[in-house]
């Protein structure tokens, strides 16, 4: 029988060893089921994961894929640290779509000086408001988060829908479901490299997500904010021991995650769109959930999680263009990539053993 | 006015499959949220089958059969190896979204016989009713009859008591010497099933072909299904029927010339949801009767 | 803490070796593009499994590779969502070395004008959009005429006088679509309604076959959809009533209730605009520079194509053929005044037609027998 009982310590080297293993087995039974389907399975392997990031301007569309995932995954990380089970990023992150559209839309005359703050701050407000419902209502009456915020999304999804069919919708577009373009200075500049141009699509946005994990990071381990946050995660008893008040963490953490989400959706629209349309999000809000999981609760380990789930993401379409590999197949190598992943996670934090004797049964709540 | 209640009838059968199916494994406090890809499994399967055999009531049983061996692949993970069950969920819709399309592909563009209806003698010609009730596909009465199974077998029996008790607490259960893991394996093989099977209702009787990514959602509202019911197997049916006659209603108000914004209404059973969980959570005894208490918690080690 | 800063040091070594295999891959990328080959892009937003606009797309694509044999080389990428993805999906297919790339969806726009800044030698064909430039031209087919056709059917088919549409999302296309479908229906019946219901959906199947059950319920025995997955035509087979298929030919599907389908055939434009490119002879078109695009022809040219007329008594099937043929031949333009809209104001005064800009622009209203409001 297997065992499992929780590591005190994790040795740096299993910390190393595990997401290598794991990318390796996904990457044999990746192999496994390209040579099934006809492919070959080295090459199909190189067109995954070598291919698609092998010209500079790729690498930047690779960061641009995963911006909103790191955006919204370094929220998370704050929810999930202090057991909160928040899935409802997706809505969170419509919403913040939302407010900052109103703004951008509204005053189109502003500078960018004064537009693109007043942008960032209303979209934190959006993701923040559509938080506070699951937040509230958990505080208030212990409803059940996980629920509430995955209601939520569903509701935030037909809002915008409703919004840009109908009283947003821009006349002169014909009848197509789209607002008024931004004003230019509502808009995400693409990055200037000396010499180079452009780096595909890569605009100033991934710029404030890595400066938004590596801020979560810091916020996280050196402030009391989060030491209360991952006190009140691993043991609440503690906590309310040492005075720290449940409830305000998790206002505390739900208002991070839905601003973080918020800014997402901002983002994702002023650098890729220029416009609300019905669609915002392609996901986001879910694939960051795996991201967040994928990077063991660390912000910087966000960085690392949000770029290999993307890159997934992209030699899918690289498989596609160049073997002409059905996007179904994509799905399915991205399901055993996340599986894969998220069992090194479990052999990196329990000890497991094969064992003929009863051991005494640990349960974590997590 | 028969034929659209008809209509909601049959388009609720999906939802009731794979939200009784989901309301086991959470009863045993596993949160599923591959329902997704475990449907849209069982409908490849069942469209397959019943295409190579050409007997769909193979096919029921091949939606079955893939929805439970999907689901397994959601136990190795989150029960097996203690995963983060929210992340591996949604990590399933992924992968059984893909694999059912790989599968799929050479049956693009084909058509089946469905299901027949097999009106039950005498109770079909009582009026009104008779028809309503008693003149449908066998699936649609193995709805209603799993429902009615689960009500029982969650309520009446011991099995069932020792499947909440897992879902309450783990920690006691397993002192008291229930083998926690397995009971929760049974369960969310159980609604893998109920989630094949409701899949497989699409292509054996709704719309007879298959096409990549058919169920169109229908998995999640499966979910929000289970919430809104609290957790009590004869509230599916209420719940199934008011969404599927909310969205029947939208239709035929479309038809008859209503204004209101038809994502307004959709939106409707989504907050009534959100409503429920907070009349439920408010009542603390039923509260504690009803909701699982260990719902989505990992549960480490067995013996 | 010690772990927590370091646990993310394997991520580290995976993206520097995927990094540092990426540098010795460059020049194997590189070295596979000289071919002499025209190469051909495609940028579809669904599957061709979706049996309706995509798979249309798909079937020219395959059109397009028998026509020109070994003297093209063609590649598709499926499911690309109208965001970012596209961008990149365009841009790569751009730098792969293709020659001419079709995106086939509405919101693709901005995305294939953007990119197309940046290969000014790369030609691009959008499907279907109202924004155009040098090296962007817009292609698009006059769907609406097939439904005047359907209509004509429709009118002399009914009998109960009551017909149900499936719509997706009130666009002009669409719009265009439901009102040619009601001055078709009015040409030879003054008393049935068509009754709209929008699916807001491009593709739910269960919900298009509600839908279906919902206007049969109403009292509809005949159905059009501008949806595109089979499900409608399967549930009149079912009801026992009649339909029309969308995009492709749904016979398969529903031998028994299926009239016809307007069949979206886009191969003679991908095949026509292919070889003016080899002829360096491409141009974004002779057409207006107006709303529908560059080129936007119907069933004259073949690019909209109706299958066979089945289920109906002959004079019907008669009486389509030449409401086809009028329109073919230019006799019938379709929107010719007088149009009335459905509270019998007069649109269109008679005598005048409507040119394609206002096509796009002046529909805001349903015709006569058409009932309800557009929506939004």
């Amino acid at each position: 029988m297997i065992s499992m009982t929780p590591r005190k310590h994790i040795p740096l080297s299993l910390t190393l060893l595990t997401p290598a293993v794991a990318i390796f087995l996904t990457l044999a039974v990746g192999a496994g089921i390209f040579g099934i389907l006809g492919f070959s399975p080295l090459g199909s392997l190189y067109t995954f994961f070598v291919a698609p990031i092998s010209r500079p301007d790729q690498i930047g569309d690779l960061f641009v894929k995963a911006c909103p995932l790191i955006i919204t995954a370094t929220g998370l990380v704050f929810c999930f640290r202090a057991n909160v089970w928040n899935i409802g990023a997706e809505g969170q992150l419509v919403f913040g779509a939302i407010f900052s559209g109103w703004v951008a839309l509204s005053f189109p005359d502003w500078p960018a000086i004064t537009l693109m703050p007043a942008m960032v701050l209303a979209s934190i407000i959006g993701g923040i408001c559509w938080a506070m419902i699951p937040a509230l209502l958990k505080v208030r009456f212990n409803t059940n988060e996980i629920l509430v915020s995955l209601m939520l999304t569903y509701v935030a999804a037909l809002f915008i829908d409703w919004l840009v069919r109908g009283p947003w919708r821009d006349p002169m577009s014909f009848g197509f479901p789209l607002t008024k373009m931004y004003s230019d200075a509502g808009l995400i500049h693409r990055i200037d490299v000396p010499f180079v141009g452009s780096l595909g699509q890569l605009h100033w946005g991934v710029v404030g997500a890595l400066l938004l994990a590596i801020a979560g990071s810091f916020v996280l381990s050196r402030t009391i904010l989060g030491f209360q946050i991952k006190v009140m995660g691993d043991a609440p008893r503690a906590g309310r021991f040492a005075g720290f008040k449940p409830h305000l963490v998790t206002i505390g953490v739900m208002a991070i995650a839905g601003g973080a989400a918020g800014l997402a959706g901002m983002v994702e629209v002023s650098a890729s769109m220029g416009q609300l349309q019905p669609n915002v999000s392609f996901g986001y809000g879910f694939t960051a959930i795996i991201v967040a999981f994928l990077a063991r609760l660390n912000p910087i380990g966000v960085i690392f999680a949000g770029l290999i789930v993307a890159l997934a993401e992209l030699g899918g379409d690289y498989a596609q263009i160049a073997l002409g590999m059905p996007k179904v197949v994509t799905g399915v190598f991205k399901g055993i990539l996340l599986f894969m992943l998220l069992a090194g996670e479990t052999f990196n934090r329990y000890h497991i053993t094969w064992r003929p004797s009863a051991v005494m049964p640990v349960s974590k709540e997590q | 006015m028969e034929a659209l209640i008809l209509t909601v009838l049959l388009t609720s059968v999906p939802l009731i499959f794979a939200a009784t199916g989901e309301l086991v494994a959470e009863r045993s406090g596993v949160l599923n949220l591959g329902v997704e890809g475990m449907m849209l499994m069982g409908a490849v399967s069942a469209f397959a089958a019943t295409s190579i055999l050409g007997n769909p009531y193979m096919g029921i049983l091949a939606g079955a059969v893939a929805g439970a061996l999907t689901a397994a692949v959601f136990s190795l993970f989150a029960l097996g190896l203690a995963t983060n069950q929210v992340a591996t969920g949604l990590a399933l819709t992924i992968f059984g979204s893909g694999l059912s399309g790989l599968v799929g592909a050479p049956f693009v563009g084909g058509t089946v016989e469905g299901l027949p209806n097999l009106a039950i003698p005498l109770l079909v010609d009582i009026p009104v009713i008779g028809n309503l009730l008693f003149n449908h596909d066998i699936m649609a009465y193995l709805s209603i009859g799993f429902l009615v199974l689960v009500a029982w077998f969650l309520n009446r029996t011991r099995a069932g008591l020792v499947l909440r008790a897992v879902g309450n607490s783990h920690d006691s259960a397993h002192a008291l010497g229930y083998r926690v893991l397995l009971v929760r394996f049974g369960a969310v093989s159980f609604g893998g099933m109920m989630a094949g099977l409701g899949g497989a209702y699409l292509p054996l009787v709704l719309t007879p072909h298959w096409s990549e990514g058919m169920t169109a959602g229908r998995g999640w509202i499966a979910l929000a299904l289970v919430v809104f019911a609290s957790w009590i197997p004869s509230r599916i049916l209420i719940g199934a029927l008011l969404f599927g006659g909310i969205t029947i209603m939208q239709l035929a108000g479309q038809a008859r010339g209503w204004t209101v914004p038809s994502q307004m209404l959709s939106m409707l059973p989504y907050i009534a949801t959100i409503i429920v969980l907070v009349v439920i959570a408010r009542n603390r005894d039923f509260a504690l009767a009803n909701s699982p208490a260990c719902l989505g918690r990992l549960f480490i080690g067995n013996k | 803490m010690k772990t927590k800063i370091t646990l993310s040091f394997g991520a580290v070594a995976a993206v520097a070796s995927l990094a540092l295999s990426a540098l010795v891959g460059l020049t194997t990328v590189t070295a596979a593009n000289a071919a002499d080959k025209v190469k051909v892009g495609f940028v579809y937003l669904t599957t061709p499994g979706d049996h309706g606009w995509t798979y249309a797309h798909e079937v020219a694509r395959q059109d397009v590779e028998k026509h020109f044999g070994d003297k093209v080389e063609t590649t598709f990428v499926e499911n690309v969502p109208e965001g970012p993805d596209s961008a990149r999906v365009i841009r790569e297919l751009a730098k792969q070395g293709n020659d001419i790339i079709f995106t086939t969806s509405f919101g693709y726009m901005d995305h294939t004008i953007k990119v197309a800044k940046e290969f000014p030698n790369v030609k691009f064909e959008h499907i279907t959009g109202y924004k155009r430039s040098p090296n962007v031209a817009t292609g698009n087919i006059r769907f609406y005429e097939g439904r005047y056709v359907q209509g004509v059917v429709a009118g002399l088919m009914t009998k109960s006088n009551k017909i149900g549409y499936l719509a997706s999302f009130p666009i002009p296309e669409v719009i265009q679509g439901i009102n040619a479908f009601g001055i078709g229906l009015r040409s030879v019946n003054p008393k049935a309604e068509v009754s709209v219901i929008w699916v807001n959906s491009w593709y739910d199947p269960v919900k298009e076959a509600d839908a279906a059950k919902v206007h049969i319920a109403e009292g509809a025995d005949i159905l059009a959809q501008h949806t595109d997955s089979p499900a409608m035509l399967q549930t009149a087979q079912k009801a026992g009533v009649h339909g029309f298929g969308q995009s492709s030919d749904m016979k398969a599907f529903a031998p028994k209730a299926q009239l016809f389908s307007s069949v979206n055939n886009w191969g003679p434009y991908y095949i026509s605009k292919i070889q003016q490119m080899m002829d360096g002879k491409w141009s974004t078109g002779d057409g207006p520079d107006h709303w529908a695009g560059n080129t936007w022809v119907g069933m004259a040219d073949d690019y909209l194509v109706l299958s066979p007329f089945e289920n109906m008594p002959s004079d019907v099937a008669a009486a389509a053929a030449k409401a086809a043929a009028d329109i073919k031949s230019g006799k019938n333009k379709i929107f010719t005044g007088p149009i009335k809209d459905n509270s019998g104001k007069i649109r269109v005064p008679a005598g005048k037609t409507l040119n394609d800009g206002e096509l796009f622009q002046t529909l805001d209203y349903y015709v006569d027998g058409i009932s309800g409001k557009i929506p939004g």
